[in-house]
């Protein structure tokens, strides 16, 4: 069965792709820490299995190391001009669209081939990780393509992704650095005591205040650890359920879906999602890491407001 | 009594964060601070520390589209995309990052969550095609103009993504919220709590709509 093992060996080898692509770029004067930086990565992908958990946290240190001591760069090596791309843009056409969609064409398609017809029974892939699966194998076919259209020079490939990782730079690992904060502050009881907090100072005789401290809470809470599913069982059990539910007789199911909806407003306004809000603006080359948080804001206050409206209106007067 | 101590380790994060200093140091520092605050011994909090982001790799795996979209782009894929929006009449930037908004909600009600993304088809296509447009409407785009118009692309993906994702019943969050309704003894059927993400998916649709139509005014008002 193909399972997400698979495609940790896919992406470790890219990740050595990465090493090998710094390592060549001699315009880049910190490249030797960038190909350490990509280096751990592949250890860890090939190897994260078979290391201990504390030799899974060394790792995780010594890639803090590096960032934290400003040891990774980026080179100035342009791999084709703008005029040279221009000319290859008319050479090429709308030719160009055909590799970048056949990996969300892979993953659509092959998602609905495998999940509504006898695939799914043949166990091929397994079913947690289809469309993971899918989005690899896309990849694979839109760079067999490309080096069959464009017969680029052999190492394009790997310069090219290590241009733009290392573009990006340390925000690539933040996401996974963010999820395993999660986990710890999941062992030293955060969210309990957040909970309680929260739960102390709310009124029950008043069913908008109720709601309005539920909703604010779920956002605060989720802004704080950067994802909502952090903050919903907390939040639920704190007031959800005991005040909302229970004294004031709301609706369960607006109570849970819509609060969880509230928290994702948290969500568009904090650096702590990293994969959606600092991330994005690495990969757009932004001068502000936070111009895509400002960019959100305006809708997240606006789609809060509205939330809230549906939890009192539909969780208590439908 | 409740040890209060460990959310020290949130007030690092944000004065960390808030004093730029670098995240992954910050995050790293934070999580050992929470854990020793917690009474985990050190050799625990990283132990703990190594488990987790191992567990968490399916996290990073998307990366493994940057050599396609680096190869692309070294043969004009962003020149195409711009040129293809420059050549299409009537189109505005706020119209194309509606439909992208709408395309974006629907795939994802069907759960097909990562077919699009801030990898996958913002940076090689729609942003170009944004910039593009927005410089059909407005002229040669000034440096925060076009920080600007790149940002609420990457936005728009980010909205859709959210507010089209809790309608598909089997997306984790409504399973998560299923699984907690139910250790309090409330049994819901992850269709009625799908169907409560309908209003505030239209609700989100209908106001970050309105604000990229606000978005095309101004880039039309500045020329």
């Amino acid at each position: 069965m193909i399972n997400l093992l698979w495609l940790y060996v896919l992406a470790g080898a890219v990740f050595a792709g990465f090493a090998l692509g710094s390592a060549r770029d001699g315009t880049n004067a910190k490249r030797w820490g960038n190909a350490a930086f990509w280096s751990l990565l592949t250890l860890s992908f090939w190897f994260g299995d078979l290391f201990s958990d504390i030799g899974n946290g060394i790792l995780v240190l010594a890639l803090v190391a590096i960032a934290g001591t400003h040891l990774l760069g980026r080179g100035s090596k342009e791999s084709t001009s703008d005029q040279e791309r221009e000319l290859f843009c008319e050479r090429h056409g709308n030719k160009l669209f055909l590799p970048a969609l056949v990996i969300p064409f892979t993953a659509f398609v092959g998602t609905l081939l495998f999940n509504y017809t006898l695939l799914k029974a043949t166990g091929l892939i397994d079913p947690k990780a289809v469309t993971l699966v899918l989005l690899g194998c896309g990849v694979i076919i839109a760079l067999a393509i490309s080096y069959l259209w464009f017969r680029p020079p052999a190492p394009a490939a790997v310069d090219e992704g290590s241009r733009l990782a290392n573009s990006i730079g340390w925000a690539i690992v933040l996401p996974q650095m963010l999820a395993s904060l999660g986990v710890i502050f999941a062992s030293a009881g955060v969210g309990t005591t957040i909970g309680a907090l929260v739960g102390a100072i709310i009124p029950s005789d008043r069913v908008f205040l109720a709601v309005l401290v539920y909703a604010l809470g779920m956002v605060v809470f989720t802004m704080i650890m950067g994802n909502a599913f952090a903050a919903f069982p907390v939040m639920i059990a704190a007031i959800g359920i005991p005040i909302l539910i229970h004294a004031d007789g709301g609706n369960p199911a607006v109570i849970g879906a819509v609060g969880m909806l509230a928290g994702f407003c948290g969500t568009l306004m904090t650096p702590m999602a990293a994969n959606f809000n600092i991330v994005p603006a690495a990969l757009l080359e932004l001068k502000s890491q936070y111009a895509v948080i400002r960019a959100q804001v305006p809708t997240a206050i606006a789609l809060l407001i509205a939330n809230i409206i549906i939890l009192y209106v539909a969780g208590f007067h439908l | 009594m409740i040890n209060y101590w460990p959310l020290l380790g949130i007030a690092l994060v944000v004065v960390g964060f808030a004093l730029r200093f670098n995240p992954l140091l910050v995050v790293a520092v934070s999580a050992i601070v929470t854990g020793l605050l917690g009474h985990m011994p050190f050799v625990k909090v990283l132990a703990t520390l190594g488990h987790g982001f191992n567990e968490n790799r399916y996290v990073s795996v998307i990366w493994i589209i940057l050599p396609v979209v680096g190869l692309l782009e070294r043969y004009g894929l962003q020149q195409r995309a711009r040129t293809l929006i420059a050549n299409m009449r009537g189109a505005t930037t706020g119209r194309l990052l509606i439909v992208y908004l709408g395309f974006r909600q629907i795939l994802s009600a069907f759960g097909l969550t990562t077919v699009a993304g801030h990898a996958q088809t913002v940076r090689p296509l729609v942003a170009p095609m944004a910039v593009a447009a927005a410089e059909k409407q407005h002229g040669e785009l000034d440096e925060d103009t076009a920080e600007r118009v790149k940002a609420i692309t990457a936005a728009t993906d980010n909205v859709g993504l959210f507010f089209g994702e809790d309608v598909f019943l089997a997306i984790a969050s409504i399973l998560l919220i299923q699984g907690s309704l139910a250790s309090f003894g409330i049994q819901l059927t992850p269709f009625q709590l799908s169907m409560w993400a309908i209003p505030t998916a239209i609700c989100a649709f209908v106001i970050h709509g309105t604000r990229l139509l606000l978005l095309d005014r101004q880039l039309g008002r500045r020329k």
